[in-house]
């Protein structure tokens, strides 16, 4: 009988009601704590997400073959192909002889690109200003042809640059392309904050309907409903412990993005915990919409999978630019939370901007939540029906 | 008599805890037999088991000439089985149904649409044919699911709980299903938590903690135990298990 | 204590519940009794404040179930259909967890499930999924009632359940009316019947009857034989081929039967003895042994019974199609 005690020992100055949010809370984490597999996913989630995005869908070119038709072959042409050579990105596997060894390159399809100089590359640049640089990709693969070739542009002007400098010769080749904040185009800076925002909301929107649609599918809710509990007491509890797993999958991202990725906080880590938690608030209320329009917990994943996360994947522009897509679609993306995550952690992170960079982010966050949590108290059915 | 089931010493332990102990039984052609005992007397194992579900720790046993242990694949295409919770698919109309069981039993193709015609006007839902199941009272469902259940002709049907919940007419017409089927030679093993109806089988087996505690008919099982019906033999036996909580 | 008057309720096209009317007093146990689909939990539902009726009005414990709802609340117990615990917590924290709930604490109101818990108890740190069907309707029990309610509402509370546990159960409920709880059950085994004060059998969304089962079961009016023979199967079949038998359904180990018309030959023979009641069965026991021994039935017992809650609902239901 000493356990049935034990509360009332403890606690004798606690409301009822706090009692029994405590008691509803501690309930809630016995069912994540017993359901080991769920938990582990949840937690080791995060890390696998940012591993698989670190390493194996790698966008970024590493040593890509290229091959080089270089008739001119001179101090300007044999620079540039060293430059390619020494560069990380490149590794020369071939020169070729002829114009027609070109196109069986890429048939046979062993090297990325080629480069293919024009003839008397060195005298031309220096008399008439018309050297020629062609930059032919197999673009089998946009995204990496795109890569190569940005890459290929920056090396030669960098490399043009430096000659520039040294012998004062005018300005040929215009490729002149800044790469800011993330010289080395790494791609880690552009998917971090795009799995911050994938996961804060799998884990608070697509686990919190989930877990309230568990309830109602055991029949539970039916007993908690005849009960004095106030809805929004329930509700609540619900939502606690994936506030929390989410603080431990914001640290997780942030530790491994910093010191395994190389990604630093470039910024405020006060301001980014600040947006992250609005954004968390954001997916709490979003999981307690969805759990009140859904039934069982198949629903609940389906909608919170499909309806959330395909969204977020394609539209919030982690994935691909906003800017690229059709009109239509660009105001869809303006609805997704995420995005706006996404465009103020970059700020932050990356662009190591302040508080006044990210305020309209905030500021849309901070509206959506407060929608949301209206939404979501007023669609609560203290009915079955 | 042919023997359609044969068990000798069947045992399923998980760990230290045997769920069936040693039980030995044996069931004829045509025969039903009914498999009683309290919750958690081990009924559900020792049914998987003889379905070819489960494999038993110890002792064999041989369900319409199969070996459970090594022929299930043959034990699943001879018998028919049919549960309380899973019988058929709510979402499908009556013919998919029929359509799919009879898939899935390899029924020859042409024997198909006789055999569903038939069924439909022995069930009288000749005009529900297109209707999905769901929309059937629950009492025409379980009639469908044991016609279904019987479709590609098995040997032996298992039936678990066939009737919780039903009318009780429908129950009986149930009963008389039941019995039309064994007529034709196929043997019933069925559970049930209605003791009225172990009066309608031909021989009841009482499991009580892993143990079957009596086996013989519902006469002389009333005549050992002195006792007016079913329900007051049952009670007896079952009255003492050790193993409530499992 | 419950009282439902004119109460209806459609589900889009399916008729739930139509005109529903009844009254359970103060420390009775009301047994609503009828087959899956009758529509026990839909009426459970609306006086657990859970759904709205369409029609009429209902009340509990003397509260309007619609605008009184969070007070009802506060003081039923309620056990829906499927056992609903948190199959992944412990007895004693599914325990814990529903006396906080209901604001109060498990010592609080230990006397009034000691009987019952004291039965689990030995199990307190099992998982309630790893319960068996008896124990968890023990635990279902005991969390619905620890707040002291002063009305219980249990929704098929044996269904699945063996008929060894079923007894317990019910010895169970017998307690609790003692201790002045007024119960409501629902139940789809006949035979559980007999052990409720009230019943109302119910079918398609209509009660059939209200009454204590000894009063419903007087009301059947006609003459109820139970026939045996050694081949029951064959017997069945045989009865229902003779003109006179109206009804006959398998009971466990004889078959019921009743007669239509059953005084047509009886009076031309014995104008003079009319009224003779005895007599009269006896004679049509006679005719009917007769009939079957032309049918080669051996071992022929036939006798007068006394009809049960199932004879009843079979009876009853023929009208309510």
């Amino acid at each position: 009988m000493r356990y049935f005690t034990a509360w009332r020992v403890m606690h004798p100055e606690k409301p009822i009601e706090m009692k029994q949010f405590i008691s509803f809370v501690r309930k809630e984490f016995h069912h994540i704590f017993r359901d080991r597999t769920t938990m582990a996913i949840l937690l080791i989630l995060p890390v696998l997400m940012l591993l698989l995005f670190g390493y194996a869908i790698n966008t970024e070119v590493k040593n890509s073959k290229i091959a080089v038709y270089d008739p001119s072959n001179d101090t300007y042409t044999r620079a540039i192909i060293e430059k390619m050579q020494a560069s990380e990105y490149f590794s020369v596997v071939k020169m070729l002889k002829n114009e027609q060894e070109m196109s069986e390159q890429f048939k046979s399809g062993e090297v990325k690109m080629v480069i293919a100089f024009s003839e008397n590359f060195h005298e031309n640049l220096l008399h008439s200003g018309d050297a020629q640089i062609a930059l032919i990709a197999d673009a089998t693969d946009p995204n990496s042809a795109k890569s190569v070739v940005n890459y290929a542009t920056a090396i030669i002007a960098g490399y043009q640059m430096e000659s520039q400098q040294l012998q004062q010769i005018p300005f040929q080749i215009d490729t002149q392309i800044k790469l800011l904040y993330n010289p080395q185009m790494k791609g880690a800076y552009n998917f971090v904050p795009g799995v911050m925002g994938m996961i804060l909301m799998l884990i608070c929107a697509m686990m919190t309907s989930i877990s309230i649609a568990r309830e109602k599918e055991m029949g539970t809710m039916e007993v908690l409903l005849v009960s004095p509990v106030k809805p929004a007491m329930l509700i609540i509890a619900k939502a606690i412990p994936y506030f929390f797993i989410s603080l431990i999958n914001l640290t997780t991202i942030l530790l491994i993005s910093v010191f395994i990725l190389g990604v630093p906080v470039a910024g405020s880590l006060l301001w980014l915990l600040v947006l992250s938690l609005v954004y968390i608030f954001v997916n709490l209320s979003l999981g307690l919409v969805i759990s009140s329009v859904v039934n069982n917990q198949q629903t609940a994943l389906l909608i919170s999978g499909m309806v959330l996360m395909l969204p977020v994947i394609m539209l919030s522009g982690m994935m691909f630019p906003v800017e690229n897509m059709p009109v239509f679609f660009q105001w869809i993306s303006q609805l997704i939370p995420a995005k706006w995550y996404i465009i103020g952690v970059k700020k932050i992170m990356i662009k190591g901007l302040g508080f006044s960079a990210i305020m309209p982010q905030l500021a849309v966050l901070s509206g959506m939540a407060v929608l949301l949590i209206a939404i979501s108290i007023k669609k609560f059915k203290y009915r079955l029906e | 008599m042919e023997k359609v089931i044969v068990v000798e010493n069947l045992t399923k332990a998980f760990g230290r805890f045997k769920a069936v102990d040693q039980i030995s039984f044996e069931v004829e052609k045509g025969e039903i037999f009914g498999f009683l005992g309290a919750n958690g007397a081990g009924k559900t194992t020792a049914m998987r088991m003889l379905c070819g579900l489960s494999i038993p720790t110890s002792g064999k046993a041989l369900v319409a000439g199969y070996d459970i242990r090594t022929q299930p694949e043959m034990i699943k295409k001879n018998i028919g089985y049919m549960s309380q919770k899973f019988a058929l698919y709510e979402d499908l109309t009556v013919a998919e149904n029929i359509r799919f069981y009879a898939g899935i039993y390899q029924v020859p193709e042409k024997e198909i649409a006789p055999r569903t015609q038939k069924l439909l006007e022995r069930l009288g839902l000749e005009h529900e044919k297109d209707s999905l199941v769901k929309s059937l009272p629950l009492g025409w469902k379980q009639k469908l699911a044991f016609s279904v259940a019987v479709f590609h002709h098995p040997g032996i049907v298992f039936l678990d709980e066939p009737t919780g919940g039903v009318d009780p007419v429908t129950r009986r017409q149930f009963w008389e299903m039941i019995y039309e089927a064994t007529d034709s030679g196929i043997t019933v093993f069925v559970t049930t938590h209605y003791m009225d109806e172990a009066e309608y089988c031909d021989r009841v087996s009482i499991m009580v903690d892993g143990k079957i505690a009596a086996l013989d008919t519902p006469a002389n099982l009333k005549k050992e135990f002195d006792a007016n019906n079913m329900d007051e033999v049952f009670y007896r036996l079952a009255r003492n298990a050790s193993r409530k909580a499992d | 204590m419950i009282s439902c008057k004119n109460i209806s309720k459609k589900y889009k096209k399916v008729q739930a519940l139509s005109d529903i009317s009844f009254e359970v007093k103060p420390g009775e146990i009301f047994g609503l009794i009828g087959p899956d689909g009758a529509g026990k939990t839909t009426l459970f539902r609306i006086l657990t404040t859970l759904i709205l009726a369409d029609e009429g009005v209902a009340s509990v414990d003397g509260l309007d179930v619609v605008n009184d709802y969070k007070l009802i609340r506060e003081r039923v117990g309620y056990m829906p259909g499927r056992f609903s615990l948190y199959q992944d917590l412990s007895v004693e924290e599914n325990l814990n967890f529903f006396a906080t709930v209901f604001n109060t604490t498990v010592e609080e109101n230990y006397e009034l499930v000691r009987d019952i818990y004291q039965q689990i108890e030995p199990f307190k740190t099992r998982k309630a999924g790893k319960l068996s069907g008896g124990m968890k309707q023990k635990l279902a029990l005991s969390c619905a009632l620890i707040h002291k309610p002063t009305v219980l509402f249990l929704d098929e509370p044996t269904t699945g359940v063996d008929p060894v546990s079923r007894k317990e159960f019910w010895g169970m409920l017998k307690n609790l009316q003692q201790q002045g709880i007024t119960i409501l059950v629902s139940t789809p085994y006949m035979d559980e019947a007999s052990l409720c004060d009230r019943i109302a059998l119910i079918q398609k969304g209509r009660l059939l009857t209200i009454d204590s089962p000894g009063k419903i079961a007087d009301g059947f009016k006609k003459t109820l034989l139970s026939v045996s023979a050694e081949n029951m199967s064959l017997l069945l079949t045989d009865l229902r081929t003779i003109p006179e038998v109206e009804n006959c359904y398998a009971f466990g180990d004889s078959h019921h039967i009743t007669l239509k018309n059953r005084t047509s030959r009886y009076e031309q023979e014995h104008s003079d003895s009319k009224g003779k009641k005895d007599n009269e069965i006896e004679f049509i026991i006679n005719d009917l042994k007769v009939t079957l021994e032309a049918k080669n039935h051996l071992n022929i017992i036939i006798k007068e019974i006394k009809p049960g809650i199932e004879d009843c609902f079979m009876e009853l239901s023929k009208n309510n199609l």
